[in-house]
């Protein structure tokens, strides 16, 4: 087995990044904080190639078989033998595939927050929370102990904090910052319990010993996991739903979704890298990682399902009605990683069966391309059009050609259409559940329509709809790029469409990557197709969908408020995103502050605090009572000290014998 | 001439050490209470020999530690004298009931 070792520098150089900027970043090295931190990235980046081909092409596989390395274990706080907080490096193919991932798409955010971010004030600040948010993920993946993932799990949150808050100036944004971290904490808690309901009944917290112990059925861990059991569910299912609950919370499924759309407060560039291709896909990451243990449990295996195909539905439809632009993109991820969730969920573990476990990662693949392209030609956009409301835009196409070009692609991408990359892993998730479960199937196909719908209703609404973009838009372009003597208007600099450019062509390309071969459940080649009847129906109804939504919002013609009045209640009802940030508002305002919160405020305030002060009272009262013996005077202490000894005296001669 | 008895010897050390404690309680005159604490000390050194003649006349253990009190007292005065010199120098007098800046 060869080493692996290098593999630890590619989390380590953002960290030194972080640390140098965060350090000395705002005073002396604002002026090259950005290309300092592009360049620590483009070492890892390229890092992390060379240990893709290395693991893929040349020594992963043994017997045909890609296996699980451990390239490096760290034993830091051991609680019994085998039962210890380890800090290691785990590489197999979802880990080699995930820091490929991470650390181009990073790339790419990186240098399209060149142009992006340029005279902003905290710019430094800016790159030192990137590279600590990217080596926080990438430590995340590369875990090898369960406790690992939750402490990089937390990093990743603070860092996504920080980076909603960057424009801490924003009420909005400061109030999306907190609900964010407060209800992915929340799940958070869940995680941790379910950690530790798995290390107690498995003795042990490395992630490959759990599997071990957990998927063989006569093992007595797995024995006593199994018949313990809490109200009438097996402490396995309790544990692995508990997990999947810090996942859920992570990737925004229902109904912790909620903080997904409001982080898009945000600088855009770090919606792409954070809210669309990194941080939200932990979730699925994390479920992958203990997949073997998920199938072992069919109910919280149905939980991730249900639980996946709620959210993809619920998303689609609510990403129809919304106006921003990044609001849509937001509930477009949810949805998607809806599809990722649902296709874990009706997976089984190795084999033929195991397509569902390959597509998921598949769609994350690819997803994180064209997701993060999107965010970054809405980033294109917003630059230059000053807001995020579809309102503001229309006819773009003619003064931005290239973003124009790349969010088509995207477009397309999502959409799967063939050959962009969405459609191969689109087509692998849904062959996956039309063997599996037919109902599944129904509603990723409707889904699959609705984002379709969705998308290109933004796309013609930013680039078609009005004939000419109005004046004022083109003034705002040439005074925010003044420094830029570009040919074509205001559309950034270079650096701003190298990125765009790159990611449409990976949005194009990375759907013929032969993934079946590379990243399965158990490690061994799977042989997949493309079923051309098959694919007919999904292609279709995208069309349909496309050319429903050109219908509507190629020209403004009206007909899309009709549609909308037509639908009525449920048009508004998904406007408002069905009311669940009001639900949430009222459980939280109505039912947890008044009759809870108060409550234990009053217990706090008058008991904890009432004894302590009871204490302090007490001893002020008897100071004062005897603060009188200490007279000052020297006569006065001998009349006591004889006193004393008379005292005792008596004591001992007459009392005490 | 009558043998003393030891009880005669230790009627006079007790009535020593009480006339010791009653100045030391009294005076206000810290040289006086001085001299009362010697008092006092004088009386346990005549039990010490007292007690050593009558009941252990072979042993010399009572005598040595009349001794050790004996330097003791010596070296206790002239500390006491110096913080009295020290306290006449800051309060303008010796007197116990001037020096009670640490009550309460």
């Amino acid at each position: 087995m060869s080493n692996y070792l290098y593999i630890l520098w590619i989390p380590l150089l953002p960290l030194a990044t972080f640390v140098i900027l965060g350090i000395f970043g705002r005073k002396y090295l604002s002026s090259i904080a950005g290309l300092l931190g592009t360049a620590s990235l483009l070492t890892a980046t390229i890092l992390s190639f060379v240990a893709a081909k290395q693991y893929f092409f040349v020594d992963g596989k043994v017997n045909g078989v890609y296996q699980k390395i451990v390239a490096l274990k760290y034993t830091w706080l051991e609680f019994a033998p085998n039962m210890s907080i380890d800090l290691g490096i785990i590489v197999d193919p979802i880990s080699v595939m995930m820091l490929v991932v991470v650390t181009s798409v990073s790339l790419m955010v990186h240098v399209f927050s060149l142009g992006y971010m340029k005279g902003e004030e905290r710019f430094a600040t800016y790159y030192a929370f990137l590279s600590l948010f990217t080596f926080s993920m990438l430590g995340l993946i590369l875990s090898s102990n369960i406790f690992q993932v939750y402490m990089f799990w937390e990093l990743v949150g603070v860092s996504s904090f920080l980076l909603i808050s960057y424009y801490f100036n924003k009420p909005s944004a400061v109030a999306a910052s907190k609900k964010a971290f407060i209800v992915t904490r929340f799940a958070d808690l869940g995680f941790l319990i379910g950690i530790l309901i798995l290390g107690y009944y498995g003795g042990t917290l490395d992630i490959g010993l759990l599997i071990e112990r957990f998927t063989s059925v006569h093992s007595t861990q797995f024995l006593s996991i199994t018949s313990a059991s809490f109200l009438g569910a097996s402490m396995l299912t309790w544990g692995l739903t508990l997990v999947f609950m810090g996942g859920a919370g992570k990737s925004a499924m229902f109904p912790l979704h909620i903080w997904l759309p409001d982080a898009m407060e945000g600088p855009t560039p770090v919606s792409a890298l954070i809210h669309a291709a990194t941080m939200v896909v932990a979730g699925v990451y994390l479920v992958a990682r203990m997949f073997p243990v998920f199938t072992m449990d069919e109910s919280a295996l149905n939980i991730v399902t249900y639980v996946g195909a709620a959210s993809a539905l619920f998303a689609a439809i609510i990403a129809c009605t919304q106006t921003d632009i990044k609001r849509v993109l937001a509930y477009s991820t949810m949805s998607q990683i809806g599809y990722m969730m649902f296709a874990l969920g009706i997976s089984k573990n190795g084999g033929e069966n195991g397509l569902g476990y390959m597509a998921s990662m598949f769609h994350l693949f690819t997803h994180a391309f064209f997701k993060s392209l999107l965010f970054l030609g809405a980033g294109s956009v917003i630059h230059m059009v000053h807001s995020n409301e579809m309102k503001d835009m229309g006819g773009l196409r003619k003064l931005m050609p290239v973003t124009h070009i790349a969010f088509l692609i995207a477009c397309l991408a999502i959409a799967g259409i063939p050959p962009f990359a969405g459609f191969f892993s689109k087509e692998e998730i849904l062959t996956a559940a039309f063997h599996e479960n037919k109902i599944i199937y129904g509603i990723a196909l409707f889904t699959a329509a609705l984002t379709s719908f969705y998308m290109f209703r933004l796309y013609f609404n930013i680039f078609w709809s009005k004939d000419a973009p109005a004046a004022s838009h083109a003034d705002d372009a040439h005074t925010n790029d003044h420094d830029n003597h570009h040919a074509d208007h205001g559309e950034g600099p270079w650096v701003m469409k190298l990125p765009l450019l790159i990611l449409a062509a990976c949005a194009v390309g990375v759907g013929f990557i032969p993934f079946s071969q590379l990243v399965t459940s158990d490690g061994a080649p799977l042989a997949t197709h493309i079923d051309v009847v098959f694919s007919i129906a999904p292609v279709v109804l995208s069309v349909l969908a496309i050319l429903l939504a050109a219908s509507f919002y190629k020209n403004q013609n009206g007909k899309s408020d009709k549609v909308a009045d037509a639908f009525g209640g449920l048009y508004t009802a998904a406007h408002k995103k069905f009311y669940v940030d009001e639900v949430y508002l009222f459980i939280t305002k109505k039912i947890i502050f008044p009759f809870i919160g108060q409550p234990i405020a009053w217990a706090d305030k008058n008991i904890v605090d009432g004894f302590m002060q009871l204490l302090a009272k007490i001893t002020l009262k008897v100071s004062v009572l005897i603060k009188g013996l200490q007279s000052g005077k020297v006569q006065n202490y001998a009349m006591y000290f004889f006193g004393g000894i008379v005292v005792l005296s008596i004591l001992f001669i007459y009392i005490w014998k | 001439m009558q043998e003393i008895s030891l009880s005669q010897i230790l009627f006079v050390s007790t009535a020593l050490f009480f006339i010791g404690m009653y100045g030391l309680f009294t005076r206000r005159n810290l040289i006086t209470m001085l001299m009362s604490i010697e008092l006092m000390l004088n009386s346990v050194n005549i039990n010490f020999v007292a007690f050593n003649k009558y009941l252990f006349p072979d042993n010399l253990d009572g005598l040595f530690f009349t001794l050790f009190i004996i330097t003791i007292a010596a070296a206790e005065a002239a500390v006491a004298i110096a913080i009295i010199i020290n306290l006449f120098r800051s309060h303008n007098s010796i007197d116990v009931e001037d020096a009670t800046e640490m009550k309460n």
